[in-house]
């Protein structure tokens, strides 16, 4: 009886409505946890393609997972449509930060105008997503990943499950949409027990080499959390090792971190592997050299540990930022805004009468323009700008320049090691090979610039590779995307950072070698009791102008 | 929470209520204009459309809205903007009017800054044209001297919180789907929204402000148009 009122037409609109406002939930939800600024283009122009009149972007791996989870159902009573966020630290240790759920309910609204007033609610709700989705605690969580810890997502449809996140987690309503079928309500429960991963924890380290660096900076991929290394080591056993604050500063990686990288060793357990063991931090359910992880989701600290094969995909949170273009052999990987399958169909657009009482098709003009990146060829230079002069950019869709990218500053292994035989084990550019610390430290010895270019670095090295600093150089180190604190990609061609590395060794200055030093010394020896009795002369000046200060 | 209420629109014809949120902030000085736009730009983004394209027979078809993501850079906050640099433009030059008037003399600090749709209800000659409010949105701001960076880092993170909370209540009272105009027919298009821009379509709005001096008694009120049509005779 619920269906009589609705016509068929209206039934297959709503139907279809429903369909992709989830699909556009998830793809605002997952972005806007990628830990970086998302920017998309108004066009006054209707293109026919995006859904709800608004510029979202759709991440074909976000929407596969979706569709997947989804299994050609939609929200019904019972059955809801979730994403949930959880963190993952460089240890192992899992937490659940949010659950987004699409819900549906019973209250039907017979009277509303589906292809009308319920298109523009669902409309209005996706803003109101897009603005919620950042005001929530795990936004700023998000934006801050990378090396102690990374973002992950999971899409599941059926009853909701609220219990992972903690005491007293609390809930923020986002909207509601009613339709002649049900009410459609999207909401957000998050945790707000925070205990062992608090920002503020990763605030207090202080940063490497005084590099503060802005992690607003734009970057040119998503933040590539799973595969960024901040430093590690070689022959380290079980993971629960962590390096002091020192440690980590002497073999100092990749300096340009958003994050201290105190505690971002990932080790794996020596005895699995014949080769020196890769760093990983895998969430996925692939192989990864014989080992796989154990998707652990207490709160309490964990060593590493290694864990059969085959853990179930439906436990496994994937990682919301791409690891890379392992597309065909490791399907759950993202691989990241610059690869579209291909354009997807345009969807009939609904009616907009101008009277609010009759419907009128209209249909959706030719060409379906796509306004999300396309892949981008190795010539194109053009890096993703989110800066607020409202440019977007096309993301690079290079798998060689994905792996590079994540590799970070300073590691030990050139440019050109990084080729696509490495990628069928994930992560395993980072496999040590060869390292020895002390002759590695770039604190030394100063990486040399990459003697290949990557699009990527276009903007760095525009006038070639003449970054190399004075002092011993280091075939092996490789400066990759160094991005001084507040530099953009888009406006500067980098300078900071030519001449940042340019001078970072500079020869030693006279005045400090030994000779000259000690003259100096016992000069100044000779004139400490007439400089001492001026100032005790002068002593009232000195407790008055201290004064001034309190 | 959002203390709500129904206004009879000032000073026009009483038909209609109008619904009046007012928000309420405690800032830093230079906080304030972070803090309006944030508001204001989350308000436009539930009040703007894509550009019409009318064609025969009255159907039309919508633009595409894009959004972007604005980091503050003197509050632990970060908010979605629609993607349109006119837009953004008056936002900033009636935000730093605001401002300036709130740092000028005879300002204790407190003001309020005002964000109002109305709809334009053309009249016969001699009348002019009536405005009609539809929904006011106010921000009442209360500027605060810090005395040192402790301080100041404090409020960072606590007026962010803050924000955090406003964009909810925003997000709330856009959700319950009370009046909005009727989408006008193309002559009447020019009643209901801002046409002017190029790439989107905010519903007709405008942005006034007051300043309060020490003594409570507002000094100012200053009137800005940001539409084209200003001129009514």
């Amino acid at each position: 009886a619920m269906d009589t009122d609705l016509s068929s037409q209206d039934r297959k609109d709503l139907d279809k409505f429903i369909k992709f406002f989830a699909l556009k939930t998830v793809q605002v939800i997952v972005q806007a946890r990628l830990g970086e600024k998302i920017c998309t283009r108004s066009s006054s122009s209707p293109t026919g393609s995006d859904w709800f009149n608004l510029a979202i972007k759709d991440i074909p791996e976000v929407t596969h997972e979706a569709k997947k989870a989804l299994a050609g159902q939609l929200p019904a009573v019972g059955r809801s449509m979730c994403v949930e966020i959880s963190l993952k630290t460089s240890e192992g240790d899992s937490m659940e930060l949010e659950i987004w759920c699409l819900e549906m309910n019973e209250k039907c609204d017979k009277e509303i105008k589906v292809s009308y007033t319920v298109y523009n609610r669902l409309s209005l709700l996706l803003k109101s997503l897009l603005a919620i989705t950042r005001v929530t605690p795990a936004y700023r969580l998000s934006r801050k990943q990378g090396h102690e810890y990374v973002i992950l997502y999971r899409i599941y449809f059926g009853e909701v499950q609220l219990s992972g996140l903690g005491e007293g987690f609390q809930t923020v309503r986002v909207g509601t949409v009613g339709t002649p079928v049900g009410t459609i309500t999207l909401s957000c429960a998050y945790r707000i027990n925070l205990a062992f991963m608090s920002t503020r924890q990763f605030e207090r380290t202080p940063p490497i080499m005084g590099i503060i660096i802005d992690h607003f900076v734009d970057r040119p991929y998503p933040s590539s959390s799973p595969m960024h290394p901040c430093n590690y080591r070689a022959g380290e056993d079980n993971g629960a090792v962590y390096p002091s604050v020192e440690d980590s500063q002497e073999v100092c990686t990749t300096s340009f971190s958003t994050s201290p990288p105190s505690q971002c060793v990932f080790t794996v357990t020596k005895a699995h592997f014949q080769t020196p063991p890769p760093v990983v931090t895998d969430t996925l359910k692939v192989p990864v050299v014989g080992l796989a992880f154990s998707h652990q989701l207490s709160s309490s600290r964990l060593s590493y540990q290694p864990a059969a094969l085959g853990v179930g995909s439906a436990d496994m949170g994937y990682p919301v930022l791409f690891a890379g273009g392992l597309n065909a052999a490791h399907p759950h990987q993202l691989i990241g805004p610059g690869k579209e399958g291909g354009v997807p169909p345009a969807p009939s657009q609904p009616a907009h009468g101008t009277q609010a009482d009759q419907e009128r098709m209209c249909t959706p003009l030719d060409g379906v323009h796509y306004s999300a990146a396309t892949p981008s060829s190795s010539e194109d230079t053009e890096t993703v700008s989110n800066s607020s002069e409202g440019k977007c950019g096309s993301p690079h869709d290079l798998l060689e320049t994905i792996f590079i990218r994540k590799v970070g500053a300073f590691v030990n292994k050139p440019i050109n090691q990084v080729t696509m035989a490495n990628l069928d084990i994930p992560f395993a550019m980072f496999a040590p090979k060869n390292v020895e610390l002390e002759d590695n430290d770039p604190m030394v010895n100063p990486p040399e610039s990459p003697e290949t270019e990557s699009p990527l670095q276009g903007s760095l090295h525009s006038e070639g590779s003449s970054g190399s600093s004075t002092g011993n150089t280091h075939d092996d180190f490789v400066m990759i995307d160094f991005k001084p604190a507040f530099s953009k990609d888009d406006i500067l061609p980098m300078d900071l950072g030519t001449f940042y590395r340019e001078f970072q060794n500079p020869p030693q200055l006279s005045s400090l070698s030994i000779d000259i030093g000690a003259q100096s010394m016992a000069e100044d020896l000779d004139s400490l009791p007439e400089k001492l009795a001026v100032h005790e002369k002068n002593v009232k000046e000195f407790d008055a102008f201290v004064e001034t200060l309190q | 929470p959002l203390s709500s209420r129904c206004c009879a629109p000032s000073g026009a014809a009483p038909a209609m209520n109008c619904r009046a949120e007012v928000l309420e902030v405690s800032v830093e000085g230079r906080q304030v204009e972070e803090a309006m736009l944030a508001v204001l730009h989350t308000v436009l983004l539930h009040r703007s459309t894509g550009k019409f394209h009318y064609k025969k027979e009255g159907t039309y078809s919508i633009g595409t809205v894009g959004t972007q993501d604005v980091d503050c850079d003197f509050i632990d906050f970060a908010y979605v903007r629609v993607s349109s640099e006119e837009l953004d433009r008056a936002l900033r030059k009636a935000v730093g009017e605001f401002k300036d008037a709130l740092r000028g003399s005879g300002s204790d600090g407190m003001g309020q800054i005002s964000l109002e749709f109305y709809q334009k209800k053309k009249s016969r000659w001699p009348f002019s044209d009536e405005c009609i409010p539809w929904e006011l949105w106010t921000i009442k701001v209360n500027v605060v001297n810090l005395a040192n960076e402790q301080e100041r880092q404090i409020c960072r993170e606590k007026v962010g919180e803050k924000l955090c909370e406003k964009i909810i209540n925003i997000v709330e009272v856009m959700n319950r789907h009370e009046y909005l105009p009727k989408m006008p027919t193309q002559s009447e298009v020019d009643n209901v929204f801002d046409t002017s821009l190029k790439d989107v379509q905010p519903y007709l709005y405008k942005i006034s402000y007051q300043i309060t001096d020490s003594l409570g008694t507002s000094v100012t009120t200053t009137m800005r148009r940001l539409i084209k049509d200003t001129l009514a005779l």
